[in-house]
């Protein structure tokens, strides 16, 4: 079951898009929340579904985030966490405000976010929160790890979120895509093998939830690779490029 | 940097590809304007490109006109699973519904109605267009009609083309009704077509390696959507029974589809057409390869070039004994090959379709192909046709300047908005658009 609203967290991106539609096509009341003018998506969906879906700004460092539920005025039964920022690894390492960016978009911002949904949503009946983390946050990589470890961060946020919200009947939800080819990714070399399109995410996001699964990898495939990269020894990681 | 292609697989290029996620961006984007890359051969190539994937959004629909509003990166296979269970399909398709919209208005597709619905640019009620110097102009039959005229079958020259408003028509089931005729020769296909008029939908499989008595042998297919109460009682109208993609997985060497083997398939395929009526599902009804992904591969590394002409009615029956007869003697052997009455010549300038027949096959990409091609090219030219700029990729300037009466207005039109400065392509280049 999907309880509506859906409120979609980061709709402008192409796994949001994907998402409001894919959720749209199954019948639920949709509210896409971005930075913004996201008036075109909010039209394309109406003409897709025959619903009224909402259009609503939102941006996950601006920390107001229980008066954005408050202003929603309708109680979500479904809150997916989209927002997040790559940001540039080098950039990062060398700019503390960058650095502070990418870890605003990727932890704070969503954490806090999530904790407020969780207050706004108590005791909806077949309420969800789910949240995409990474891949990259399982372990830090020389080429990604401030962005990673935001993303440790926040999986590590909704197996809290979800351990303490179990009795209460509020089911949260861990997505990690791995590659995706989008906006974001536009321009690297992503190897087709272990790279999803947006509708994949989406599909498979969706269908995990009806199935009330905890922890998804949108491609099966990933679950080894990790496993193996979580394996190999420390003092053979730090040498590897990766 | 990324490696693009046309669909053909040949010619490829490096090239820089921006995406821009709204109208807006897109209006200020810089470079040819790329859908899917459906195209055969280098229409959509430039080194720098705009890929318009990420623009594909529904703007209004209107139930009592079938009037549908969508932004030009719109996948029509996307629009077909939106609308076909709505009871609304497109006025013209071509043989693959992974294109864009915009890619159909650029190449001005056509489909099996050609003869009575005509190109789908007729069908076009405006478009917005981006004319790449910050001027977003709407065109249509009264509004800009030259940019319009232009950019129907423009093959992305004109601009980018941002938004298009086309009417879709009504349609009671996503099942065609076919009725399917065998004719032994070529002359017998004519006269199968030129009797078939009224059909909605008319196309013809032509066995390419035939010669002698059996030149043109052909399976004739006609074609209507098929009413409700013509399904059997309590069938789903809109149900589409979902078969499985299958992939090519691999590239094929080139052995896979020699001579012999397509010889003993067509003969294969012939002997199946038997002739009768069926109701057929509307996917392998118009598009039959789109189940097979990447079906381009099976030429192998090489890539694969098609050729598609169209001659003038009066002179069809002697081009085409010339054309197959030079095909079936000295051709590598082609995978298809598909025959189509087309009806008159639309608005666009650089249209492709004319009153007559069109024939489309395609060969692997190897020297003895393209020469061939080139005396295909010649008998085209001296019966009055013309060869098909979206699925080209070696013809000469002088065989398209033959074909295309309308292409200095074209130009001129270029010229007068500043585009030729602005949007080229490799087929622009090579050809002198």
């Amino acid at each position: 079951m999907i309880a509506s609203p859906v409120v979609i967290l980061g709709a402008r991106s192409d796994i949001g898009r994907a998402l409001a539609r894919g959720y749209a096509a199954k019948g639920a009341h949709v509210i896409l929340a971005a930075r913004g003018d996201i008036e075109a998506d909010r039209r394309d969906l109406e003409v897709r579904s025959g619903g009224q879906p909402k259009a609503v700004a939102f941006d996950v460092t601006d920390g107001a985030p229980d008066a954005f539920f408050a202003g929603l005025g309708e109680t979500p039964g479904t809150v997916v966490m989209v927002a997040g920022l790559l940001g540039d690894q080098d950039r990062s390492a060398s700019d503390d405000a960058e650095a502070a960016r990418v870890m605003a978009t990727n932890y704070e911002g969503p954490a806090r976010y999530l904790l407020a949904a969780a207050r706004a949503m108590n005791g909806v009946e077949g309420g969800c929160i789910i949240g995409i983390s990474s891949v990259a946050g399982e372990r830090g990589r020389g080429s990604n790890y401030i962005y990673g470890s935001a993303k440790a961060g926040l999986t590590a946020f909704l197996s809290g979120l979800r351990n303490a919200q179990a009795k209460a009947g509020l089911h949260v939800m861990t997505v990690k895509p791995g590659f995706v080819a989008t906006q974001m990714t536009a321009g690297m070399k992503l190897p087709p093998p272990l790279t999803a399109q947006p509708d994949e995410v989406a599909k498979a996001i969706i269908d995990a939830h009806e199935k009330r699964r905890d922890v998804i990898y949108v491609k099966a495939r990933w679950r080894p690779v990790m496993a193996i990269i979580r394996a190999i020894p420390e003092g053979v990681f730090k040498k590897l490029s990766l | 940097m990324t490696a693009i292609t046309g669909w053909g697989r040949y010619p490829r290029i490096e090239a820089e590809v921006t995406r821009p996620a709204s109208i807006e961006a897109a209006a200020r984007g810089e470079g040819l304007p790329r859908g899917n890359g459906r195209s055969y051969g280098d229409a959509s190539l430039a080194p720098r490109a705009v890929d318009m994937m990420g623009l594909d959004r529904l703007v209004s629909f209107d139930d009592q006109t079938g009037l549908i509003v969508c932004e030009a990166g719109l996948m029509l296979s996307d629009l077909i699973d939106l609308m076909l269970p709505r009871g609304w399909f497109v006025p013209v398709t071509p043989g693959t519904k992974l294109v864009t919209i915009g890619g159909m208005v650029a190449s001005d597709v056509h489909g099996k109605n050609h003869h009575g619905a005509g190109t789908f640019g007729e069908h076009v009620a405006w478009l917005d267009l981006a004319l790449g110097d910050g001027r977003v102009l709407r065109c249509s039959r009264d509004e800009n009609a030259d940019l319009f005229a232009a950019t129907i079958g423009g093959m992305g020259l004109t601009g980018i083309i941002l938004t298009v408003a086309f009417a879709m028509i009504p349609v009671e089931t996503a099942m065609v009704r076919q009725r399917r005729l065998r004719a032994p020769t070529l002359v017998h296909a004519f006269a199968a077509f030129e009797e078939s008029l009224d059909w909605t939908y008319s196309v013809a499989w032509i066995d390419c390696l035939a010669s002698g008595k059996d030149l043109g042998r052909s399976a004739i297919l006609l074609g209507e959507h098929a009413l409700a109460q013509e399904l059997p009682a309590g069938a789903e109208p809109f149900a589409r029974p979902a078969k499985g993609k299958k992939r090519v997985p691999i590239d094929m060497p080139g052995f896979v589809l020699g001579r012999l083997s397509v010889t003993a398939f067509n003969k294969l395929y012939y002997a199946a057409q038997r002739p009768g009526d069926m109701l057929v599902p509307i996917d392998p009804y118009f598009w039959p390869l789109d189940a097979i992904l990447e079906w381009n591969r099976i030429y192998g590394r090489g890539g694969f070039v098609q050729y598609q002409c169209v001659l003038p009615i009066e002179a069809s029956a002697a081009g085409y004994q010339q054309i197959l007869a030079a095909i079936a003697a000295e051709g590598d052997a082609s995978f298809l090959a598909v025959l189509k009455r087309m009806g008159p010549q639309g608005l666009g300038m650089l249209s492709f379709p004319m009153e007559g027949y069109t024939l489309a096959l395609d060969f692997p990409a190897n020297a003895r192909n393209l020469a061939l091609l080139d005396r295909l090219d010649a008998i085209t030219v001296d019966h009055g046709g013309r060869i098909y700029l979206a699925k080209d990729a070696r013809a000469s300037v002088a065989t398209i300047a033959a074909g295309y009466p309308r292409l200095d207005e074209f130009r001129d039109v270029r010229r007068r908005y500043g585009l030729d400065a602005r949007f080229s392509s490799l087929l622009s280049e090579r050809l002198h658009l």
